[in-house]
């Protein structure tokens, strides 16, 4: 317990000062920010808040975009987009190994796919997966890399409802099982509040709230204890709920 | 009532429900065994079956089998031999040539905004000259002997296998170059796993034009500048009227075009298998 406690001192990501602007308007601006080792993060906010900005800054994407602030992660960092983005050319298991190195690296891509339920694909083609079957070669990707900070851009946002909900829980247990610190955005609330143990939102370039979710795992959407955290957070987006 | 309302819906929902059909198939279904050979086939069917009836002026167009038996006698006195073989080693070197060259650029122009600077434009010019409208300069530069048949050949191989390979490598989404960024590959290995399967459809498609550009530059080549080959013989025999020896080079250069292409179709099913297309 002590030693989780002193992981979660150390913060895996630092942002101080960071501002982003794409032809003069600015997206984000100023945001200060430190996100302890291992910790599962939300980050919310409307389509075109910035959240996707600030996930594509912390690892690195945004080239050519002006900015400026400190910002500083760990060295091995994955990335889960919205869409698999698996080599249509390359079986899963050579998607699953892209950027790989050394001799066992082929076993654990097996491990990692065999971890996502996937094992005896290995052979399959990209274009032969169903979207939450290429999803999980996605996290199988991420995995194999062993990050110790793991960005996800909506990773769940092409899935059909039930895909969804089954990925949810098997980002859970990866998480609990591996540890990485997660950034996870979303424009989801309710996956959110499902899935992760600190909610930001991004609001006109900065973050307008940040919310501790103090909650045992696995959760439900129906809590009705969830439901305060939800409609703070609602709040902090600017709707409202009539019921 | 109630009972008799149901039954009556029921009746309804009977009476409009069709029998379900299969739509109709838009794309052209499967393929047929040796689909391609059909066409070529019903060709020299038609040429046997006129010339057996006498509807051929034989001194035009002469029989199959007399073309066949011409073939014949100059395959066992070795003239034969040595064209096709002198053909097939202009044709390869010159095509092997242009093939690493419009490849090379292509990677080249595609992966560097130096390379794309310098080369794009040029190929595109030189492309604009016809490459055939070269051969007086070449000669002259590289003097009547192989080198220059050669360097044409090569030159018409390189412009289709550069400009297709390049627009498949342009076209490679970028969301696969922002991956192998995230994923921390070497400019080797992004070469290796990204770009140059990205582009292999594009390849493929420059591979195929060249093939049959390399047999196309050949017969023009050796018709004009030659002492040997297959486009020379043809020459010979139209100066002495053979027209069965004219057909004997045609034949041979029409059997030879077809099966390069084959091959190039046949490895470029196994190697793209990955994709679902409509000829699949």
């Amino acid at each position: 317990m002590a030693t989780h406690t002193e992981q979660l001192t150390r913060p895996a990501v630092r942002l101080h000062g960071l501002t982003r602007s794409f032809k003069g308007r600015t997206v984000l601006d100023g945001i200060d920010l430190e996100l302890p080792a291992g910790q599962f993060t939300a980050l919310l906010g409307h389509s075109g808040s910035g959240k996707s900005t600030l996930l594509r800054a912390v690892a690195g994407l945004d080239h050519g975009v002006e900015g400026e602030g400190r910002l500083s992660a760990p060295e091995r960092v994955s990335v889960v987009f919205q869409d698999s983005r698996l080599l249509p050319w390359s079986r899963v298991l050579d998607n699953v190994l892209l950027g790989a190195e050394g001799k066992e690296a082929a076993e654990r891509g097996r491990a990692a796919l065999a971890e996502v339920g996937l094992a005896g694909r290995e052979r399959a083609w990209p274009g032969e997966l169903s979207g939450g079957e290429a999803q999980r070669a996605a996290l199988a990707r991420a995995l194999v890399r062993e990050p110790q900070l793991l960005l996800a851009d909506e990773p769940f946002g092409a899935l059909d409802a039930l895909t969804r909900i089954r990925m949810h829980n098997l980002l859970r247990e990866l998480w609990e099982r591996h540890r990485p610190s997660v950034l996870l955005v979303t424009h989801d609330v309710d996956e959110a509040i499902v899935l992760a143990d600190r909610v930001l939102v991004l609001e006109n370039g900065r973050i307008g709230l940040d919310l501790t979710i103090d909650h045992p795992h696995p959760r439900s959407y129906r809590e009705p204890k969830l439901g305060e955290y939800r409609e703070r957070l609602l709040a902090a987006l600017g709707v409202t709920e009539d019921h | 009532m109630t009972t008799l309302a149901t039954a009556e819906s029921a009746v309804t929902v009977a009476e409009d429900a069709h029998q379900v059909r299969r739509r109709r198939r838009l794309s052209p279904g499967k393929r047929w065994p040796a689909a391609r050979l059909t066409g070529p086939l019903l060709v020299v069917v038609l040429w046997t079956a006129a010339s057996a009836a006498g509807t051929l002026d034989p001194g035009a167009i002469p029989a199959p089998w007399t073309v066949a038996e011409t073939a014949g006698r100059l395959w066992s006195d070795g003239t034969l031999a040595t064209d096709v073989v002198t053909s097939l080693r202009r044709a390869a070197t010159g095509f092997s040539i242009g093939l690493g060259a419009g490849v090379l650029l292509a990677l080249a122009a595609g992966l560097s905004r130096v390379g794309d600077a310098l080369i794009d434009g040029t190929v595109q010019l030189n492309r604009a000259v016809p490459t055939l409208g070269l051969i007086p300069l070449f000669i002259l530069w590289l003097g009547i002997g192989e080198t220059f048949k050669i360097a044409i050949i090569a030159i018409v191989v390189y412009i289709p296998m550069y400009l297709n390979t390049h627009a498949a490598l342009s076209g490679i989404d970028s969301r696969y170059v922002e991956l192998a960024e995230v994923q921390g590959l070497s400019r080797l290995r992004f070469i290796r796993q990204v770009v140059i399967p990205g582009s292999l459809p594009g390849f493929f498609v420059g591979l195929r034009l060249s093939v049959t550009g390399s047999w196309l530059g050949l017969v023009v080549l050796e018709q004009i500048n030659a002492t040997s080959g297959l486009g020379y013989m043809m020459f010979q025999a139209q100066n002495y009227g053979q027209t069965d020896v004219i057909l004997v080079g045609l034949l041979i250069y029409g059997v030879f075009g077809l099966v390069s292409d084959s091959v190039v179709r046949l490895i470029e099913r196994r190697v793209l298998s990955w994709r679902r297309t409509l000829s699949s």
